[in-house]
């Protein structure tokens, strides 16, 4: 059975009727056994769309993707076999695309008249890096971090500041993760995830300080 | 078309999962310097999802393909991708562009968006063989193209009925009319 509120049912469930109109609906629903059952109904549809699960294609999509953006199917994302390693692939590619990642930086730091910026891009955080002792590699680790921080300073004055912002964006972001890691490993750790995460995370600092230190040019 | 975070509509993501999101930023910002690695890692966190997204807004039939075209659009965006929201809040608006889009040329435009509750009447009630019943996912994606596609934005992405409006140029009233008649044609399903 229908009435005049069965089509405002969906609008009171989402709260967006006025207040007068919710008081008179109220009213209604007392006493509509229809219009309950109708709203409950609804109330379940909404809950049913809440609880689906995403469920992946049924082929693997990743080589196509990958061969339409130009990268090799075969280069693999192995984050649980990745090893703790300090070499970083295409210096010179990954220079230019940070810059692009600066949102338009590069054209900038070839551009006269850069303004100097204050020696802020080496993080006085880094400490915090060196004396964790949750992660084997952490000494090794410190060392790479403070060479490739000394580097960057070195060269600072050849970024600009929207370059600069970026950088340490995105290391206060490694920073976090790295931080965040070494927390939950002191709780728990033999967790090899945990270890593999921070592991991931170390990489990535690293990788990001080369490509500051190559942007800047100041190669170690 | 231009990239806006939406108001709503977010990854469902617990506290416990800031660090993931922020090793998927960092992903991301590894991604838009070149490392494929990063961006892999980042296509298997979402296919799913996007994957979902897109099925259920145009149907298996092309679901693949328009992927496909969502992660190659990523890969090509990903220097405007600043970290303001989560890279998957983004990566889902990035989706939802690239499905309307494509709706021009799935023929899924918005003629389709009649207002007649006699199209969705049997919607539910129509089975896939008479020996079947349908499953919740399978009686959404007998809706009619608008209807769903307000459905899905609203109920399962969680979109608000006035971005569902900008997205798909139609009005606020349009977006509630349309959910309101996928959600009773779609609690018949639930009696089944």
């Amino acid at each position: 059975m229908k009435d005049q509120w069965t089509d405002r049912l969906s609008e009171y469930l989402d709260g967006e009727l006025t207040p007068p109109e919710r008081t008179t609906l109220e009213a209604h629903l007392a006493s509509c056994d229809a219009c309950r059952t109708t709203l409950d109904e609804l109330r379940r549809v909404v809950t049913n769309a809440r609880a689906l699960d995403d469920r992946p294609p049924t082929a693997d999509l990743w080589p196509a993707v990958a061969a339409r953006i130009g990268l090799s199917a075969r280069v693999r994302a192995r984050p649980a076999a990745r090893r703790f390693s300090f070499t970083v692939p295409q210096l010179a590619a990954a220079s230019v695309a940070l810059a692009l990642l600066s949102g338009g930086a590069a054209w900038l730091i070839g551009r006269r008249g850069i303004v100097p910026i204050p020696p802020v891009l080496v993080t006085e955080r880094a400490p915090a890096l060196l004396n964790a002792s949750a992660y084997p590699g952490d000494a090794r680790f410190a060392a790479q971090v403070a060479d490739l921080e000394r580097a960057v300073a070195r060269g600072r004055g050849r970024l600009d500041t929207a370059t600069v912002r970026v950088i340490e964006r995105n290391l206060r972001i490694i920073d976090r993760a790295i931080r965040s890691a070494q927390s939950a490993l002191a709780a728990d750790p033999a967790n090899s995830y945990l270890n593999l995460h921070l592991a991931q995370e170390m990489r990535r600092k690293l990788e990001l300080l080369r490509q500051a230190a190559t942007l800047a040019g100041a190669r170690t | 078309m231009e990239l806006t975070t939406p108001g709503v509509a977010t990854l469902r993501r617990d506290p416990d999962q800031r660090a993931l999101g922020d090793a998927e930023t960092a992903d991301a910002a590894l991604a838009a310097s070149g490392d494929g690695r990063a961006f892999e890692r980042l296509y298997r966190a979402h296919v799913a999802r996007v994957h979902s997204l897109v099925r259920r807004m145009v149907g298996p039939d092309h679901a693949d393909d328009i992927a496909q075209d969502v992660f190659v659009r990523a890969w090509t965006k990903l220097a405007t991708f600043r970290g303001e929201a989560a890279f998957g809040t983004w990566l889902h608006r990035l989706a939802v562009n690239v499905i309307l889009a494509r709706r021009t040329t799935l023929g899924t435009e918005r003629s389709r968006y009649d207002d007649s509750a006699d199209i969705l009447d049997g919607v539910a009630g129509r089975p896939a063989a008479p020996e079947l019943s349908m499953d919740f996912e399978e009686a959404i994606g007998r809706l009619p193209d608008g209807a769903r596609q307000v459905f899905v934005l609203h109920d399962i992405e969680g979109y608000r009925h006035e971005e569902i409006a900008d997205m798909l140029g139609i009005v606020a009233g349009t977006s509630k009319s349309q959910l309101h008649h996928a959600r009773m044609a779609l609690r018949r399903q639930l009696e089944r």
